[in-house]
This record gives C-alpha cells, sequence and structure tokens, in this order.
C-alpha cells in the first residue's frame, strides 16, 4: 500500500498508530493475568495488617522506592547478600508495587528482623548517628507525630477492591486491630493475631504514649520479606519454574 | 491579551461556552473539596487548583471579555506558543536547580537534609525533579513547538479557537498540583507517574483538548500531505493517552482523600508500570523530540529532509517496537522469564530504528555541513542527534541480560538517562527554543550568538562530567556489588559501595550545576533578544494575511 494514503488522511494514520502501538503490551502484559505460572504457589502470604499497610502508605508518601529496591534478582550475590530471591507472590497484595528501580540504599525486600525495633528508630531519626557513611535523610518527625488513621478501613476497602482478601471482619475491626498491634497489653491482641496469624505486636517505637508514624513504619520494615514459608516452597516444582 | 480596541463583536463560539464550563466545574469541585475532605493535603491541593481555575478564569475573561481578540482572526495562533517558550524556561531552571539541589543532598547530606522538613527530603524532591523536567519543561516544549510546527506544515491556524489556551493553562496546571503535591507527600508511588488520582484525571481532560487540537489543526489543513514531525506528535500524543489511562487505573480511597489504591498488584502492577515507564521515554521524550528535529533541523539548516523513506520505514518500526521494550526494566526478577526474554530482544532489535532517526537528522546536514561551524544553534541540534544516536545505542546494550546483571540498580542507569535527558531531550529543545524566539517576537536573530557558544561549550562541558561520572560510579557500584574475596565471601558490605560513590556524587553536582549555568545564560539571552534585539523587517499587512489563508 502507498504510504501516501496515510499521509493525506489524518485518521488513518491515528488509528494505524494506536493499532500498532496497541500490539506490544497486548502480547507482553495480557498473559501475565490468566497464565497461572506467573505467581507462584507458596504458604504464609498474608494481605497487610492495618498498621502494616499505615506503615507502607508512609513508605510510599516519602519516595522511599525511589532509593531502595524491594527486588531481590535471582543472582548469586544478591541472594547471598540479601537472601532468596523475590518471588513474584511476595507482592501479590502490593498495590502499588515497590520493586523499585535504584538501590542508592540496600534492597530491602527481606529487611525484616535483620534490625531491631530500636536500631530502625535511631537510624530513621538520624541515620548517620548509627551508620556515620550512610547519605539517607532523617525522618525525626515520624516518632513525633501521631499516626493519622482516620481512613485506614477505606483504604482497606480499596485494597480489596483491587483484589487483597480481606475479609469484613478485618475492615470492621480495622482500628482496632491497629492499636493493639501497636501495643502488646491492648485487650483485642488475641483476635488481632487469630485475624493475622504470626503477624507480630508490640511497641515498635518505644514510646507507649501514642501510636506515630515510626511505630507503622518500623511495624511494616519489620515483616517485609517474612512471610513467605521457604521450608515448603521448592523452586523446581512443575509450577514454579517459569 | 489585546485591548478592547482591537476586538470584535463575537459570534457564539462552542469553545468560549464549553471550556470556561469545565474551568467552572473545576473549581465547583475544588470548592467541595476544600470544604468537605478530612484530608489535610488535599484541602491544600483543592486550594490550589482553585486559584488556577481562578487564573484561568480571569485570563478568559480578560481575552474575550471584550469579544474575539484580533490575534485569533487571522494569521497563525503565536501568542499561545510565546507562552509556551516563556513556561518552559521556567520550568526548565526550576527543574534543573531542583535536580542540583538533589544531587548536592546526596554528596552532603549533613548539609542539604532537614531532620524536621519532610518535604525537602531526597524521597519527595526526586519525583518532583523528574517530573518538573520530563513533563514541565519537556512537555511545555512539545505543546509549543508542536503548536508552532503543526500550523507551518499544515498552513492552518490552531483548531478550537481557544482551546490552545486551555491545554496550555490546563497543562501547568497539572504540574503545579503534581509538584505541589509531591512536596505534600501526595503520590501514587510509581516512578514518572506519581500524580494521584484527580491530578490524573484532569490532565486526561486537558490530554483530549490537546489531541483535539492538534488532530483538528490536520484535519483542516491546506497541505495535502501530513508532514512526517506531524506524524511523530501524533504517535506522542496517542500513545501518551493510551500509556497515562492504563497505567494510573486506581481506586480513589474517598473522593475526598488523595490517596488511591493501584488496580494491579505486584508483577502485573510492575509490567504495566515499566511499560509505560519506557515508553514515557519512547513516545514522551522520543517521539515527540523527533517532531522537532523533523522540523528545525530542515528549517534550520535550510535543507530537506535527508531520506524520505527512512522516515516512514524508522517511524512505524520505532513506535512498534519501543512499546515491547518494558521488560528490560525488570530482567532477573519475579517477571517470568518469557516476557523478560521478549523485552530484551525487541530492546536490541530498538537501536535499528533510533539510528534510522539519527542518520535522517544528521544526514540532513549534506551540503550545509560548514553551517556547524558559524551556527551554534545548529550545532546544538546536531549534538542533540549525536546524543540521541549515543543513547540509543547504550540503552539496547544495557538491555542484554549480563550486562543488565551489572547495570540494573546502579548510578549507570543515572548515567544513561542524563545522557538522553541533557543530551538530546535538553539541545533538542535548547536549539527549538533559540529557533523559535526570535521567530516568535519577529527579531532579525539572537540577541548574542556568543553567549549560545558559552552555553553549549558550558554544557557541554557539564554533560560529559555528568554521564562519565556517573558511568565509572555505575560499574564500581555493580562491581562491588558482586565481588568476592578469596575465602568465597561478598568481598564488600553495601555502605562500602555507598562511600565509594562520595567523589562521584560530587563531579556529577558539578556537571548538573555547569548544565545549570548554560540554561541561565540562555534564559538571559532569550530574555534579551525579546527586548533589546533589532526587530525583523516589517512585512507587508497584505503579506502575512496571505501567509495564514
Amino acid at each position: 500500500m502507498n504510504h501516501g494514503f496515510f499521509e493525506r488522511n489524518s485518521l488513518v494514520l491515528l488509528i494505524g498508530i494506536l493499532i500498532v502501538v496497541a500490539i506490544g503490551g497486548a502480547v507482553e502484559i495480557a498473559p501475565l493475568f490468566w497464565v497461572n505460572s506467573t505467581i507462584e504457589k507458596v504458604d504464609g502470604m498474608r494481605p497487610y495488617t492495618p498498621l502494616e499497610l499505615a506503615g507502607r502508605d508512609i513508605y510510599i508518601r516519602e519516595g522511599c522506592y525511589v532509593c531502595h529496591s524491594q527486588m531481590i534478582r535471582s543472582l548469586r550475590d544478591e541472594v547471598e547478600r540479601y537472601g532468596h530471591y523475590s518471588l513474584a507472590a511476595e507482592s501479590m497484595y502490593d498495590h502499588p508495587f515497590q520493586w523499585g528501580s535504584e538501590r542508592t540504599g540496600p534492597d530491602l525486600a527481606r529487611v525484616g528482623g535483620k534490625y531491631s525495633d530500636q536500631w530502625q528508630l535511631a537510624h530513621l531519626n538520624d541515620p548517620r548517628a548509627v551508620v556515620p557513611e550512610s547519605v539517607m535523610p532523617p525522618y525525626a518527625f515520624m516518632a513525633k507525630k501521631p499516626l493519622d488513621y482516620h481512613d485506614i478501613d477505606a483504604i482497606m476497602r480499596a485494597n480489596r477492591m483491587a483484589g487483597v482478601p480481606y475479609t469484613d471482619a478485618d475492615i470492621a475491626n480495622a482500628v482496632a486491630d491497629l492499636k493493639a498491634q501497636a501495643d502488646p497489653n491492648a485487650d483485642g491482641v488475641d483476635a488481632f493475631k487469630k485475624r493475622y496469624p504470626k503477624a507480630d505486636a508490640r511497641d515498635f517505637d518505644d514510646n507507649p504514649n501514642e501510636i506515630t508514624e515510626a511505630d507503622a513504619l518500623i511495624a511494616y520494615l519489620q515483616m517485609l520479606g517474612t512471610l513467605v514459608d521457604f521450608k515448603t516452597y521448592h523452586a523446581d516444582a512443575g509450577g514454579n519454574r517459569r | 491579551m489585546t485591548a478592547a480596541a482591537n476586538t470584535s463583536p463575537a459570534p457564539w463560539r462552542a469553545d468560549l461556552f464549553i471550556l470556561p464550563l469545565i474551568v467552572a466545574l473545576g473549581a465547583l469541585a475544588a470548592l467541595i473539596e476544600a470544604a468537605r475532605s478530612p484530608d489535610p493535603a488535599m484541602v491544600i491541593q483543592a486550594w490550589t487548583f482553585l486559584a488556577c481555575m481562578i487564573a484561568i478564569g480571569a485570563f478568559y475573561l480578560k481575552t474575550y471579555g471584550g469579544g474575539i481578540p484580533l490575534e485569533e482572526r487571522e494569521g497563525y495562533a503565536n501568542n499561545v506558543v510565546k507562552a509556551g517558550v516563556i513556561a518552559s524556561m521556567f520550568w526548565g531552571i526550576a527543574g534543573m536547580l531542583v535536580g542540583l539541589i538533589i544531587a548536592l543532598q546526596l554528596s552532603f547530606p549533613n548539609l542539604f537534609y532537614f531532620p524536621d522538613w519532610a518535604w525537602t527530603n531526597f524521597g519527595r524532591m526526586r519525583p518532583l525533579h523528574t517530573s518538573a523536567v520530563i513533563f514541565a519543561f519537556g512537555g511545555n516544549v512539545l505543546i509549543a513547538t508542536s503548536f508552532y510546527v503543526v500550523q507551518r506544515t499544515s498552513r492552518a491556524r490552531l483548531f478550537g479557537g481557544s482551546l490552545p489556551w486551555f491545554v496550555f493553562w490546563g497543562y501547568n496546571t497539572f504540574i503545579v498540583l503534581a509538584g505541589t503535591g509531591y512536596l505534600l507527600g501526595v503520590t501514587e508511588g510509581r516512578e514518572y507517574a506519581e500524580p494521584e488520582w484527580y491530578a490524573d484525571l484532569w490532565l486526561t481532560v486537558v490530554w483530549v483538548g490537546y489531541l483535539l487540537t492538534f488532530l483538528g489543526t490536520i484535519i483542516k489543513r491546506k497541505e495535502p500531505h501530513i508532514y512526517v514531525a506531524n506524524w511523530f506528535y501524533l504517535a506522542f500524543i496517542a500513545t501518551i493517552a493510551m500509556l497515562h489511562i492504563v497505567n494510573n487505573l486506581s481506586i480513589p480511597v474517598s473522593p475526598l482523600e488523595t490517596k488511591s489504591v493501584s488496580l494491579f498488584s505486584g508483577v502485573q502492577d510492575a509490567l504495566t508500570q515499566w511499560w509505560y515507564g519506557h515508553n514515557a521515554v519512547g513516545f514522551f521524550l522520543t517521539a515527540g523530540f523527533l517532531g522537532i528535529m523533523y522540523y528545525f533541523i530542515p528549517k534550520r539548516a535550510e535543507r530537506p529532509v535527508y531520506s524520505y523513506r527512512l522516515s516512514i520505514v524508522h517511524f512505524w518500526t520505532l513506535i512498534f517496537i519501543y512499546i515491547w521494550a518494558g521488560p528490560h526494566h525488570l530482567l532477573y526478577t519475579a517477571l517470568p522469564d518469557w516476557a523478560q526474554t521478549l523485552g530484551m530482544t525487541f530492546s536490541v532489535i530498538l537501536w535499528m530504528p533510533s539510528w534510522g532517526g539519527m542518520i535522517n537528522g544528521l544526514m540532513t546536514l549534506s551540503g550545509a555541513w560548514d553551517k556547524l561551524r558559524t551556527d551554534p544553534v545548529i550545532r546544538m541540534l546536531v549534538v542533540s542527534v549525536a546524543f540521541y544516536g549515543m543513547s540509543t545505542f547504550e540503552g539496547p546494550v544495557m538491555s542484554v541480560r549480563t550486562v543488565n546483571a551489572l547495570s540494573h540498580y546502579t548510578n549507570w542507569t543515572i548515567g544513561h538517562v542524563h545522557s538522553g535527558a541533557l543530551g538530546w531531550v535538553g539541545y533538542v529543545s535548547f536549539g527549538a527554543l533559540y529557533c523559535l524566539v526570535p521567530w516568535l517576537w519577529k527579531k532579525k536573530a539572537l540577541f548574542s550568538n556568543a553567549l549560545v557558544e558559552w552555553h553549549f561549550w558550558i554544557s557541554t562541558l557539564g554533560i560529559v562530567l555528568y554521564i562519565t561520572s556517573m558511568w565509572v560510579a555505575g560499574i564500581m557500584q555493580g562491581l562491588m556489588w558482586r565481588a568476592y574475596n578469596d575465602f568465597g565471601f561478598l568481598e564488600y558490605s553495601f555502605v562500602e559501595t555507598v562511600v565509594a560513590m562520595h567523589p562521584y556524587y560530587i563531579i556529577r553536582a558539578l556537571g548538573g550545576l555547569m548544565y545549570l549555568t548554560g540554561v541561565l545564560i540562555m534564559a538571559y539571552n532569550l530574555w534579551r533578544t525579546v527586548k533589546d534585539a533589532p526587530a525583523e523587517a516589517a512585512v507587508p499587512a497584505n503579506l502575512v494575511a496571505a501567509e495564514a489563508v
């Protein structure tokens, strides 16, 4: 066909462009939604607790993802430095994903449990007090700022609409669960632990008087990469070879 | 814009009804948000948006209150292009200044961080920098140049009456909303697509207006053929619309909250984001700016485009192949292997159409190479195409799995991006702006060619410092991360690699400072051109009118 046809008909040119640019995305992205092996079958994944979810929103708000990745690649040195390479299943409840693209600071995919709460708090307050060579910004305001969780149930509802399996009880008890996780002596801790198996409930920021942003962020950091039970995960199993 | 004396009684015009209505509805929505929202960030965003809507309303009143202004009744629409040129320079300086500040933060964290001011931290300023240079500077350059080019190459005035003005003001409103949002911590947390749902919705409205203006102008053209520059502009506008809508699909937590939850999660979200992210490079920063190349280089060199056939081949292959390249951002990650391999393969193939464009741009200089010596503006345009060729070779190399294993997550990526951004996007924009200002303000020439020389050499040296320091830093970082000692243990702790970056971060900041200095020189030169350069010989009025018919 003569190219002049496109050059003389603006709508034909526009439609031609739209068809040509639609193909690549359709072929690459669409199958990810129905090919079963895209996300591995693993034990242990659960939705974020309300406090962790609030912490994750602080992580997003502060733009942590511009310097920290949460995606350990399947390369020997990365696995030795950070732990088992990241599975697709581990971010299946991440709306949005936070894999990152840059490591100005280290990967955080499995930072959970590697440092104490006290270390995390001191590090947030003044990174250079604990790591003198660090170039990370200080986040001293977080330990002073009460956590704003007025919309935590609405955030969970929006996540449920996007596919995260929160139950009605999870959402109805969002605020109670959030408070319970930050205070190990609260009444609701048992109910909370039933809803979120293996979640840690404790005073993350060493300040029992109020729930601060530091509580939420540290709760989130301390669970990163800890959910999947790697004893029952076999990389060679049929469905996991991708 | 013009005094009442220059206006005539206005016939009823749809655009003067619909567009102010959209602005009024926007203002109303902002008022409701400001009054009702429990989210303090939303309240600030709402007042900001309301102020923008009032400003646009005031503009409409001033411009159209006394009838249709003279400028709108004959000839080409030039004022909106002039406004775009001014906005480009403003955002360029602002965006690059923020870039310099965040480069200094990484170099001297004790001096440039403030523990109690969350909004000054790197995590919030970095999206401000990227959005300001890509979408505010780049976007205004694209809107201004596309409006200029499509009129000349179609021999038709911009379609839509006041629609181009709505696009200009609406787009800059989006920029203000997005930028102030980042500082408040309002973000979707996806690189280069950070603005939240309401800003995305507003941009969608504006972008439909942009497509209508551009397409409408092409449809009423008086030239039989659509010029090649317009193919690229059209591909840019249409594809960005598709990318923007799909990648920003999200569920607002409430109509009164800033926050939204992205519709996709994890691996699907990652690929959707990088499908978007890489094609923001491919269509915003490449196709759009190739449109600039295809008009301004032939025009300035006074030579025809080198090869018509090459234009056709490289246009269709470029837009087809670019879309596939996203997965190269996700090599060795949890993305399924088949998608990684497809992304890598198409990224390597992409080298060819990219160089097709480079060859077409460079070879247009055939028979006019001597102008490189005498005209610093054409030199800037040509060097931009050379940088384009360099980055589009480096990109495919970095997309190869084994190279990416080393380069990913390192400063090499930052260097690569900036060789494209500073060298290609920056220089082709500067070249176009240096052409446009004398043309639009009817001046014989720029105020000073010597200042253009200064700009060129200072910023070129700045780019060299920037990209070489980031190459060294990135490759060193990658090698240190994977280094093993004699006992089979990892040789370096992570923080040792941070320490190793320090001198290169300083060199990078110096490179950025030089680049910014060049742009400040440019701003001064353009301002003096508008203010003091001798005017073009007056063209008889009947010729001006004839040009527009």
